[in-house]
């Protein structure tokens, strides 16, 4: 996994409230059993105005220079809401999308998020909106820095917010670690807790 | 101080605390579909690793598969047969079972997954599915999950996971005539928003959670999702354990007692604290209909589109604002008698055997109104067949209904199927996101009655009218 440590980018505004991942990636735009070649169809029914023939909506804030570029998405409360499918979370990978900043974030998509490197920051509200307010203007030199290790992000006007984030999310991301190596270094631990399980609850041991 | 029901469930599939609030978990049971769960088996598979504990693994095919008679690997949806030979493939390389096109087991995984008594109170079960909360309804710890965190599941037995913190909603009181399940949950997110439940886990409590048959509390669990919880649970009763007894899967003779005395246990104490609690008096709820594009934009059947004015802040405003125009209502505009082009029974929320009898009541002996395309779709093999055993399938296709193999069908819009552009339809579902259940098609949540009634009318109608 991509490791995640500071970042300076362009940030797009996309401040509206529940966000699903329906929206991120339509059903439709999910078109083979593979984690890739999924960011053509991101936010396809917004940034298209002919989804078949991919006719860009030159309105959209990702079709605009200099959002094109962004590594930072602005969103509104819940953003990811809906479907649990993590393609949502590969389609913006793919796309360049390294960090969401949003006042709250659905739970299954924030855990895809982190899974796949993506940083997703939790700020207040009205910081989140003042960003978007300035985002607006559309300068290419507008940057937000987002510095995980230190857990701040640093807005257009030097502005500094502290954010919080697990230890554990926070360490995954940092290091780029495999999860599943990690915990099967424990594998003792589980079978001794199954072995402990089975006396107890027999019924769940098919 | 005493622990909640979630705490409970939490503690006893504890393998490791991480520290800093987070825990490795003991999974019990991990469900998987052709969508993406042949992703998961797939990525297992391409990082050499193994399912570990595949009899407690279990697949079926829902989410892509037609639901049109006659179906078979082949789908409307272009490459969705990829999907289903992959997740096949993948599911008999790695041992696991298997509910395929043609088993009389095979249905929306969440329904199987009961029916099937794969879930049982107490367990641990994750999908990569965001309703797998459904489940919760019998006193298990059930939650959605994305594809990689269903690799690590199938590999390890376990997840780790951030402890959510709790919430009790307690609903109290009576249901009216003609108010269900769905209503309630759907006042629930209406009242707190869409994201009213975010960084929760949820106990569902109160005398008209008690009152609620097995089925219809699934349709309360399902919905927690809808409400950004992490999960919703309810603790199990005898409601529940008469629902679970006899299951395939559900434990028999002494080992049946066995496990009964231990999910007896399984219930808040007395004086557990919760970072949140809710109350909700159900003699104030009413059959209710969303006219927006979030659960949250939810009003009475009797009431009217709100105005954007009254919005509770400028985020909901500009929200509010957006779903006026993508619905095609206006501010002000009853919701009775707002005409409709198609009426869907159908989905993990709304499927079961119990729903499908509730709408035959409703619809024996009327006509679904001309124009009208209306839709059933039974959650699960089981249920299509114990419907036509009793003869439900009689009744709703005589009264102009469509009835359909089982699956998620339109529940949302995979791009096979669906309804047409701008189409106005009432559904059973949990969703009514733009383009959910079709191109620019406009969805309005409401109970199955409500459909049902909605069908016949030809319009946006209140059951209650009926009789």
């Amino acid at each position: 996994m991509q490791k995640f440590t500071t970042l300076s980018s362009v940030a797009a505004p996309l401040m509206r409230v529940n966000i699903d991942t329906d929206a991120i990636i339509p059903s439709r735009e999910m078109k083979g059993v593979t984690k890739e070649g999924l960011s053509v169809g991101m936010f396809a029914n917004w940034r298209y105005t002919d989804v078949d023939a991919r006719v860009e909506n030159p309105e959209f804030v990702l079709n605009r220079p200099p959002f094109r570029d962004a590594e930072i998405l602005l969103s509104g409360e819940n953003f990811g809401c809906g479907s649990s499918r993590e393609h949502a979370v590969w389609a913006l990978k793919e796309w360049g999308i390294r960090c969401v900043v949003a006042p709250s974030f659905g739970t299954i998509f924030f855990g895809n998020c982190v899974r796949n490197g993506i940083l997703p920051v939790v700020l207040p509200e009205a910081v989140v909106k003042t960003f978007a307010d300035i985002a607006e203007r559309g300068q290419s030199d507008d940057k937000l820095t987002v510095d995980l290790p230190k857990q701040q992000v640093t807005g257009f006007e030097g502005d500094v917010h502290d954010f919080e984030i697990s230890p554990a999310d926070k360490e995954m991301l940092v290091e780029g670690l495999d999860p599943i190596g990690l915990t099967l270094k424990r594998d003792a631990e589980i079978l001794a807790f199954q072995q402990q399980d089975q006396t107890e609850r027999p019924w769940v041991y098919l | 101080m005493g622990r909640t029901l979630i705490q409970k469930l939490w503690d006893s599939h504890t393998v490791a605390d991480l520290g800093d609030n987070a825990s490795l978990l003991y999974v019990d049971r991990v469900f998987l579909h052709e969508r993406t769960g042949s992703v998961s088996l797939k990525g297992l598979e391409a990082a050499g690793r193994k399912v570990r504990n595949p009899e407690q693994v279990f697949c079926t095919m829902d989410h892509i598969v037609d639901t049109l008679p006659g179906r078979g690997d082949d789908t409307i949806m272009p490459s969705g047969k990829a999907f289903i030979t992959t997740t096949r493939d993948a599911a008999k390389a790695a041992g696991i079972t298997l509910f395929d096109i043609g088993d009389n087991r095979q249905g929306i995984v969440h329904v199987v997954s009961a029916e099937q008594g794969i879930t049982l109170p107490g367990f641990t079960q994750v999908c990569p599915d965001s309703h797998t909360c459904t489940l919760g309804a019998l006193g298990a710890l059930a939650w959605g999950i994305g594809s990689t965190e269903g690799e690590h599941a199938l590999a390890t037995k376990t997840l780790a996971v951030n402890k959510p913190k709790s919430m009790r909603v307690n609903f109290d009181g009576k249901l009216a005539f003609g108010v269900t399940a769905k209503d309630m949950i759907l006042n629930l997110i209406g009242a707190y928003t869409a994201s009213g439940g975010v960084g929760h886990a949820i106990e569902f409590t109160g005398a008209a959670i008690r009152a609620l048959p097995q089925e219809n509390r699934f349709t309360v669990c399902n919905m927690a999702v809808e409400f950004a919880a992490f999960t919703g649970v309810i603790p199990a009763d005898d409601t529940t354990f008469e629902y679970v007894h006899g299951r395939p899967y559900a434990p028999t003779g002494e080992a049946w007692d066995k496990a009964l005395s231990y999910w007896r246990t399984l219930t808040a104490d007395d004086d557990a604290v919760y970072n949140k609690d809710i109350t909700i008096d159900c003699a104030d709820i009413v059959p209710t209909v969303t006219w927006g594009t979030s659960p949250g934009h939810t009003t009475r059947i009797d009431g009217v589109v709100p105005q954007p004015s009254e919005a509770p802040d400028a985020n909901a405003r500009t929200s509010w604002e957006r779903a006026l125009e993508y619905m095609d209502v206006k501010p002000g505009q009853p919701l009775e008698g707002l005409p409709i082009d198609a009426a869907f029974i159908g989905s993990c929320t709304n499927s079961r055997l119990s729903d499908l009898r509730d709408v035959a009541n409703v619809v024996k002996g009327h006509q679904v109104a001309n124009g009208v395309k209306a839709i059933i779709v039974p959650g699960s093999s089981q249920v299509k067949l114990a419907a036509e055993a009793e003869g439900l399938d009689k009744i709703l296709t005589a009264a102009g209904f469509e009835w359909r193999e089982s699956g998620c069908s339109m529940c949302f819009y995979a791009g096979g199927e669906s309804f047409g552009e701008r189409e106005r339809v009432i559904s059973s579902t949990n969703r009514n996101f733009e383009n959910r259940q079709g191109p620019k098609t406009r969805t309005h949540l409401a109970s199955p009655t409500s459909v049902a009634a909605s069908a016949i009318a030809g319009k946006i109608a209140d059951v209650r009218k009926l009789g």
